[in-house]
């Protein structure tokens, strides 16, 4: 993955330049855009509800002993925020979309399509990268803002139904509106648009490297997803370490 | 490859010292060929021989390792080059884009370069499809239709760039004998109509003698020899001998059993 950082620069470069063509794509990116969330928006919605809950299930019980439950709220709200959404929504549409990507693009390449493109004088980074970077880096970060929704209503939920922790719903809102800022919601949407960055470069240079055959896709499609999921982890700790000292 | 001129006539094509190796191993071994404009030039040879990564060289998907290509006299991959002609490739397995449906497949150049208004690109589909009898599938997916359809719309695909250059890979294998006559009919008279420049690599003995002005024999990355199909078929190498004449003989066959 390493050795093929410098070439995924240059290929994220490459397409940055063809970023002025976008809007005669806008077809192209529309159809990716209407995948991305057709592909992943119930999954979203129910691991964001389980993930917000599980947080305050894990957390809640603990404060309430030490006469914190008042707090609840805002230790949901960050966390869904800054780290988890963005996160776990970056490592849904690594595996449901990246893959898709990967494997879409590396048959092209296996039979022959993006040789046909070529001879037509079709560039495939403006024809086939384009448009599905544009649509994962924005459909990633409305992804996002969805999941930290849901997750808080998830959270709430467990707080008011569970009765170890008996908050109610407006002691927790009324605690999350308290401690999240503007700042922290940005900073999560800024972290995802960066995954979705990596998720849409790794998973089209893969797709491009293919050879080989039906063997050669599915190897792709794993190199894909994992080469993105290990770049999303290490990145998240190098950017919140940054956007923590912002 | 533009459509900055409207007329259709064919160039021609030098290959020099043209070498190529993948990992190590020699593919190409300095390939010199000189193919006129107009001409229907056949590259026949065994399988593995270099047929067909010669043929993606010409069309500029491999970068070789020595040696240049010439097309209407400019370089192959120089700057602008692709300005000063028009050049399609046919491949073997049609590769036709499965996303897109069999009408936008063929009109993808126009529509991708804007060359023309939706409306004229729709008519120039319809007009190609029927030209290559395949009248009416549009709107089909290339995923719907056979291998032969799938190969005549490659060629309709090919057809609406206007090419000065025709490549085609394999065109009649994997077809019946009447479709393969419908597409060596069909070569043939871009030939007669529009003087293009065709390659042809193939295997099909009866549609290399029955089209070619010229044929090359290729083996192991060599050119063996270049000549009128009655040359080749008169010449004295054993490989060209062998490769021509070879057939199955059910005689021996039924002897060993």
């Amino acid at each position: 993955m390493f050795e093929n950082l410098g070439e995924m620069l240059i290929f994220f470069w490459r397409t940055v330049k063809m970023l002025p063509q976008v809007w005669r794509q806008r077809r192209k990116v529309m159809d990716q855009l209407f995948e991305i969330g057709n592909a992943s928006l119930l999954m979203a919605c129910v691991l964001s509800l389980f993930i917000g809950g599980v947080l305050a299930l894990q957390t809640g019980p603990v404060l309430v002993d030490r006469g914190l439950s008042s707090v609840i709220g805002g230790i949901v709200g960050l966390s869904m925020c800054k780290e988890l959404a963005p996160v776990m929504m970056a490592v849904l549409i690594a595996g449901r979309i990246g893959s898709a990507m990967a494997a879409e693009i590396g048959s092209m390449q296996v039979y022959q399509e993006i040789d046909a493109l070529r001879t037509m004088n079709i560039d495939p980074i403006s024809y086939l990268v384009l448009p599905r970077l544009v649509a994962i880096s924005s459909a990633l970060p409305l992804l996002v803002i969805f999941s930290i929704l849901v997750g808080w209503i998830g959270g709430a939920l467990v707080c008011v139904y569970n009765h170890n922790i008996g908050v109610s719903f407006h002691s927790y809102f009324a605690n999350l509106r308290q401690t999240v800022e503007l700042g922290d919601f940005i900073n999560g949407l800024f972290k995802s648009w960066v995954f979705a960055v990596v998720i849409g470069i790794v998973s089209c240079h893969q797709g491009l490297l293919t050879a080989g055959g039906p063997r050669g896709i599915g190897l792709s499609v794993t190199k894909a997803v994992v080469n993105s999921l290990v770049l999303i982890l290490i990145l998240d700790y190098f950017l919140t370490r940054v956007l923590i000292s912002i | 490859m533009t459509a900055s001129s409207p007329t259709q006539y064919g160039v021609d094509v030098q290959v020099r010292g043209l070498q190529k190796s993948y990992a190590g191993q020699p593919v190409l071994q300095g390939i010199d060929l000189e193919v006129a404009a107009g001409e229907i030039f056949v590259i026949m040879g065994p399988s593995g021989s270099g047929k067909s990564v010669l043929l993606k060289h010409i069309a500029g998907l491999e970068t070789p390792d020595a040696g240049e290509i010439l097309i209407a006299g400019h370089p192959i991959k120089s700057a602008g080059s692709l300005n000063h002609y028009r050049l399609a490739m046919v491949f073997q397995s049609g590769a036709l884009l499965n996303s897109l449906s069999v009408g936008e497949n063929v009109g993808l150049y126009l529509s991708e370069h804007r060359i023309k208004p939706q409306a004229e690109i729709d008519r120039i589909v319809k007009q190609t499809l029927e030209q290559v009898g395949l009248k009416g599938i549009e709107n089909r997916n290339p995923a719907e239709i056979s291998g032969g359809m799938k190969k005549r719309v490659a060629i309709a695909r090919a057809l609406v760039t206007e090419p000065q250059l025709i490549l085609y890979d394999e065109p009649t294998s994997e077809l019946d004998p009447l479709i393969a006559v419908t597409i060596t009919e069909e070569i043939l008279r871009l030939k007669r109509q529009f003087s293009v420049t065709s390659m042809i690599v193939t295997h099909d003995r009866s549609l290399a003698f029955g089209v070619a002005d010229r044929i090359a024999m290729i083996s192991d990355g060599r050119i063996l020899f270049v000549g009128l199909p009655g040359e080749v078929k008169a010449n004295p190498n054993p490989m060209i001998q062998k490769f021509l004449t070879a057939k199955f003989d059910q005689e021996k066959e039924r002897k060993t059993i």
